[in-house]
């Protein structure tokens, strides 16, 4: 187990650059997750971390050792690639022992620690199988296998779980968490899912366009996205954005689109007509008599919830509500932000403006 | 709408029972029959008759111009005590396995080349097929002047080197000409395995190199480990069908050597050829083809237990 440290990392394909001089400290056993939309350059950072990519400039360090120049397999890294690049031609066992084969391990090395990872992971009754022989979910603990057996400083997940189905992804999400848990060992996890993101993470990084939008722990980035990016990418169903200017009417205040006014807590100073974004979370809204006028347009219920479509001062906006309430197409409801938990963005950086 | 619904609907036709022609006209396997005719005739006429009809003739005296008798196994027993016919076997072994084993290793070794980032790749790709396009008698005239006895180039560039001071006769002495012969085929089918392996090459998944890197594979561990039991079946089929062209080559020697000089590089083939045709002993030549058949079931089985999926390929197929 190390701690990893990525410092000014910038990353070129010919002219084009993909990574802007990214900087992100790896605590020692913590479960990182990268996260961003595709072509952020999440999945190149990892490639580079684990060197299967150069790097252009700034340095990565495992431990205490810069590895800009240092052999992939003197990293003493494990990566899980998302098709899981099984060896389609040797068993599971094989597979997973490949690795210390090709270090020279003595048989007895090899399948005690095959044994170990396949205890840790349960596939003990699965390692005369080839890979063509297991469901999508046992490839993929096979993969995790494979990479427990070198006992690695640091474990790199690729998209591990975007090859399977909805109900596995839940499971196996639970599992690596799990795994981590118990192996305490260095984690570096690269998806495009902010739920994964959220469900595992010690320490989420949101990437996107070759920089980090923020760095911090699940909570933080929902509470108090820096951006209006981390804003509308973290939280599912997304926050809303109403665009408008700052009003204060005695008290702070907001208006929305078509006039709609909107509350807050309180105005960042000498903010008076300012033009800005206004972010509330669907689950922040109320029913209340003074809220603003909504008509709805479709109710989806979930079960345990229910989301609410409906346009408010022109924009289409969603809400979820835990109780029941009657809800029919075409009805006026009055949806009230909670204003402590509003979020407000500078109307052409996207900076969060309040605090 | 309403005109149509007020149209008077046609009387419907009486339902009647459907006749076996009926049941005929739409079964299934009856149509795929008769799409399958086509193909079995051909199969026929083109494969399966003259096949039959050789091996008939090699248990026949027939001679060009005069219907045969027949004679049994008198023509195999002949063969039997031939020393001509045993230096064709052997010849054609010794043809087949060199020029097969060379061109297995020079068509992976450029498979793997061409399966590298470089620059020109796909010119270079094109250039390694041309000695497959050139038409083999071509190419073989072109050799035959190469290993001319007077003008061969070769020759000429080792004596303008000061190497030799006479020319080599390549043609003319019996190991130079064996040589030469495995030299022009292996020239001319290095392309197909090389192109046939480097497809088979590019099906294998770039993160399965990219996960061996990870587990500490060094460039020839990966092709032991990876590359090579990856396309061990494609290697089959090449190899499998780069065999056959090789042990039933004829062109390329009637061309070059016509078997010559004293039958040192005469194939099965070429002899069947000059004993049937340039002989007239049609029966005779039959049985010296005839007795390829061996030979060539031999190497199929080789193939068909090779090409049998392998462990690894059987399974569910979900990914």
């Amino acid at each position: 187990m190390s701690s990893v440290h990525i410092r000014d990392v910038r990353k070129s394909f010919g002219n084009f650059e993909v990574l802007h001089g990214v900087t992100i400290p790896i605590e020692d056993g913590a479960f990182v997750v990268l996260v961003g939309p595709s072509g952020c350059g999440k999945s190149t950072l990892l490639r580079m971390l684990a060197g299967l990519e150069n790097i252009t400039s700034g340095t990565i360090s495992i431990g205490d050792r810069v590895v800009n120049n240092v052999q992939p397999k003197e990293r003493d890294i494990a990566m899980v690639f998302q098709n899981y690049a099984l060896y389609p031609h040797m068993t599971v066992a094989d597979n997973m022992g490949f690795s210390l084969k090709l270090r020279g391990a003595s048989a007895n090395e090899i399948s005690a620690g095959v044994k170990r990872a396949a205890e840790i992971l349960a596939l003990t009754p699965l390692l005369d199988r080839y890979p063509r022989q297991l469901s999508g979910g046992q490839r993929q603990r096979v993969a995790m296998g494979r990479a427990i057996v070198r006992d690695p400083q640091v474990f790199l997940f690729d998209e591990p779980l975007s090859n399977l189905d909805a109900k596995l992804r839940v499971a196996m999400r639970t599992e690596i968490k799990e795994l981590h848990q118990r192996l305490k060992t260095t984690t570096v996890y690269v998806t495009h899912d902010q739920i994964e993101a959220m469900t595992m993470a010690d320490k989420i990084v949101v990437m996107h366009d070759g920089i980090v939008e923020q760095m911090g722990t699940p909570l933080e980035l929902y509470d108090r996205p820096a951006n209006q990016f981390v804003a509308g990418f973290i939280g599912s169903p997304a926050m809303n954005f109403l665009k408008g200017q700052l009003k204060s009417n005695g008290s702070a205040g907001f208006e929305g689109p078509n006039g709609v006014k909107l509350p807050l807590a309180s105005a960042p100073a000498n903010s008076e007509g300012q033009p800005a974004v206004y972010g509330v979370r669907p689950e922040h809204f109320t029913i209340a008599d003074d809220g603003a006028e909504a008509e709805i347009i479709v109710v989806e219920p979930t079960g345990s919830e229910t989301q609410v479509f409906a346009t408010l001062g022109g924009e289409q906006v969603v809400a979820v509500f835990r109780e029941r309430h009657q809800f029919n197409p075409g009805d006026k409801i009055r949806l009230k932000p909670d204003p402590s938990l509003v979020h407000l963005f500078d109307d052409t950086t996207g900076k969060r403006l309040n605090a | 709408m309403a005109e149509i619904a007020l149209t008077p609907r046609p009387p419907k036709t009486e339902i009647r029972e459907a006749s076996a022609w009926d049941q005929l006209k739409h079964n299934r396997n009856w149509l795929g029959f008769w799409f399958m005719v086509p193909a079995l005739v051909f199969l026929v006429f083109f494969l399966a008759y003259p096949l039959g009809l050789g091996i008939w003739l090699s248990f026949t005296d027939t001679r060009i111009g005069r219907v045969g008798q027949y004679v049994g196994t008198e023509n195999y027993e002949w063969l039997w005590d031939d020393a001509i016919f045993w230096l064709s076997v052997f010849n054609t072994l010794l043809y087949t396995f060199v020029a097969s084993a060379i061109k297995f290793g020079i068509g992976l070794y450029l498979a793997l080349l061409l399966n590298e980032n470089m620059p020109f790749k796909a010119m270079l790709r094109a250039l390694v097929l041309i000695p497959f396009i050139v038409p083999t008698v071509l190419s073989a005239l072109a050799f035959w002047w190469i290993f001319d006895s007077q003008f061969s180039i070769i020759s000429w560039s080792l004596k303008q080197m000061g190497l030799i001071t006479q020319n080599i006769n390549f043609l003319g002495d019996t190991t130079w000409a064996r040589i030469c012969v495995i030299f022009a085929n292996i020239w001319r089918g290095v392309p197909f395995v090389a192109i046939t392996l480097l497809a088979g090459l590019q099906t294998v998944q770039p993160s399965l190199y990219e996960a061996a890197t990870l587990d500490g594979a060094t460039r020839w561990q990966m092709f032991r480990h990876i590359t090579y039991p990856l396309l061990t079946p494609i290697i089959a089929v090449v190899m499998t069908f780069s065999v056959l062209f090789t042990f039933t080559d004829f062109q390329l020697i009637w061309a070059m050597t016509r078997g010559g000089p004293v039958n040192s590089t005469h194939l099965m083939a070429t002899l069947s050829y000059q004993r049937a045709i340039i002989g007239g002993q049609l029966g005779e030549g039959a049985a010296i083809s005839s007795a390829m058949i061996p030979f060539l079931l031999a190497a199929i089985m080789v193939s068909w237990f090779g090409l049998q999926r392998r462990k690894w390929q059987q399974g569910e197929n979900n990914d």
